[in-house]
């Protein structure tokens, strides 16, 4: 057991100072984890300087999954870059063209009808769900359970997938938002599976609980490991479930209340410790309570159009202006930048990605910790290099 | 005997035996075989990918080793994290130009007989991402690519689809002979240059071994 005392909070990877300062003890080893590494979710790299197994120095590389999405969204028209969002944050598409959908009604102040309105909040929701549950899977991958959680959480993925294949044609890329509603209606029989899916839900998480939460493994790898300092984590812009695991009580659907949100009664759950083992149960809990939103929004889902009859889809010309849409994606808060200047294209379109930075602070909470703690770390921060990158 | 070496060699074996009547003989409980197939028999089905997710398309990749899909029917399910291990990179995803070196390093690392599947659109020309700045159009400007599934992502069964192909094609494949497998000729190269990540663009921009493009079809039928 490494009993290196954790380092203060604040510590910026400066000149790397040595903990123990004697001959014997051997020199400093670096090591680059990534940019290929089973377990820094694609291609993310950690420049690790190590003591030991201890970590006195991280350094993330980003840029390998830079694919140019902004600049190609500057030279095409506002909706052709509808379909690159689906492809910022490649495990739920339909909160990202949400967020981009409301960037740019903000900047047209286009209307969206109370249908469309309740069913970006249900696919928004079956979207945190995905995530959470595939979150909670890699996260167990990286502490060594090869893939068996994982297996559980792809067969709940898998069905709510089916759903947005129904719904839009693709079980990924979904595209579905367009500004001033929705592409496509869903079916009553659409709308029965989804009620029954959700309905059953707290059925798998029960199951996925009774494995996995109070597990010895889980509990000595996670608890006080990459604890985070809440004053640290709002100076520093960290946002979505990672804050909240800090115990600062921050949800834009909350805060905002955008969207439909205010009409739904849910709690936001809210962690103590900042440690691995909250931002666990925070995902876990936010399942839970998504699944609270879902069941009454079939309840009350009216009839109606699902999209604004004024919405002119083809030769779209914003007035001159700027705009900030967010929304609390699974992952943090979800924010599109748009300078129009009265062309077909932004002038500027520029991503407010939450995992780029609720990575910031990652050495802060790896520093102190064991190697194979950092993988656990990254792990629960939940990252998607599509959105770090662009 | 010099002559034996230069005439290329039928293969198989001259035999006397026909499919029908090894069919008919495995019905009596006789197996026959050779041992190019008995091998490729093997090969083909524990094919073992490298663990090597880019972007969108590694999620697919995933779906298709989890139950639903089960990648693990065709032999394929063990994901080795290291190089060293692995037959099979499935490129899943976009490779810019800063991961084109490492994709390129990777391969250098996987032992011979080792095979590529260009997983989605972007790994094939660049996809939807062609135009970026900072995007290479397609892996096989570096690296010789097996099998190309188009999709953006293609769904597990492609990806099941496109290494059933590759299944094919091992099991094709012969081991002596003028048109013996790659890995088998001493003459054809197994590891390609790395390229370095410039100024403005890898550099070379492409490996002219490895990608020959077809000529474009003009009016004229000329190139």
């Amino acid at each position: 057991m490494i009993t290196a005392a954790p380092a203060p909070f604040g510590q910026s990877s400066g000149p790397t100072v040595r903990r123990v300062n004697d001959p014997l003890h051997g020199d400093l080893l670096e090591v680059s984890m990534g940019p290929q590494h089973p377990s820094t979710h694609g291609v993310f790299r950690m420049d690790v300087t190590l003591d030991g197994e201890v970590i006195v120095k991280l350094k993330p590389v980003f840029g390998y999954l830079h694919r140019n999405h902004e600049k190609i969204a500057e030279n095409t028209s506002y909706l052709s870059s509808m379909p690159y969002t689906d492809r910022l944050d490649y495990l739920c598409s339909m909160s990202t063209n949400w967020a981009y959908a409301m960037a740019v009604e903000k900047l047209s102040g286009q209307a969206v009808p109370d249908r469309a309105q309740y069913l970006r909040v249900i696919l928004a929701e079956l979207t945190r769900i995905v995530n959470h549950a595939c979150l909670v899977g890699f996260l167990f991958n990286d502490l060594g359970t090869s893939f068996t959680p994982l297996l559980y959480a792809f067969r709940e993925r898998e069905k709510i997938i089916d759903l947005f294949e129904a719904l839009s044609g693709s079980r990924m890329m979904c595209n579905y938002q367009r500004f001033g509603g929705c592409r496509v209606d869903p079916t009553p029989e659409w709308l029965a599976a989804a009620s029954k899916l959700v309905d059953n839900f707290p059925r798998f998480l029960d199951e996925y609980e009774t494995m996995l939460t109070g597990n010895e493994i889980l509990l000595a790898r996670t608890q006080g490991v990459g604890r985070l300092d809440p004053k640290h984590a709002v100076n520093a812009g960290i946002t979505g479930p990672v804050l909240r695991a800090c115990g600062v009580n921050y949800d834009l659907r909350k805060v905002d209340a955008y969207g439909f949100y205010p009409r739904f009664d849910f709690r936001v759950p809210l962690g103590e410790h900042g440690d691995t083992y909250d931002r666990y149960m925070m995902r876990i809990l936010e399942m839970r309570e998504s699944v609270k939103i879902l069941q009454q929004a079939f309840k009350v889902l009216p009839a109606g159009p699902i999209m604004d009859p004024k919405a002119k889809l083809r030769g779209f010309r914003p007035k001159p202006g700027e705009t900030y849409g967010r929304l609390e994606g699974p992952k943090g808060e979800l924010g599109f930048y748009l300078l129009s200047d009265g062309t077909p294209n932004p002038y500027r379109y520029r991503v407010r990605p939450p995992s780029l930075i609720n990575l910031t602070l990652l050495e802060e909470m790896c520093l102190g910790h064991t190697v194979a703690d950092a993988v656990v770390i990254l792990g629960s921060i939940d990252i998607v290099l599509g959105e770090v990158d662009r | 005997m010099s002559d034996a070496i230069d005439k290329p060699v039928p293969f198989p074996a001259a035999g006397n035996i026909s499919d029908a009547e090894r069919e008919e003989l495995r019905r009596h409980g006789i197996l026959m075989t050779s041992l190019e197939e008995l091998y490729n028999w093997g090969r083909s089905n524990s094919i073992w990918p490298l663990q090597f997710g880019l972007a969108c398309c590694a999620i697919e990749m995933i779906a298709a080793a989890t139950a639903r899909f089960d990648i693990a029917r065709f032999g394929a399910e063990i994901f080795r994290p290291s190089p060293r291990q692995a037959d099979l990179m499935i490129v899943s995803g976009t490779v810019t130009k800063k991961m084109a070196p490492q994709v390129v390093r990777l391969w250098n690392q996987m032992p011979e007989p080792k095979y590529c599947i260009a997983m989605g659109a972007c790994a094939i020309s660049g996809g939807p991402f062609k135009q970026g700045y900072n995007v290479l159009k397609g892996i096989d400007r570096f690296i010789p690519v097996d099998i190309y599934i188009p999709g953006c992502p293609p769904r597990p069964e492609a990806l099941l689809n496109g290494l059933m192909e590759l299944q094919k094609q091992i099991q094709g494949e012969r081991l002596t002979g003028p048109d013996a497998a790659r890995h088998t000729r001493p003459d054809m190269p197994s590891e390609f240059s790395v390229p370095s990540y410039g100024e403005h663009d890898l550099q070379p921009t492409k490996n002219a071994e490895v990608w020959k493009p077809a000529t474009p079809l003009t009016r004229s039928g000329k190139g």
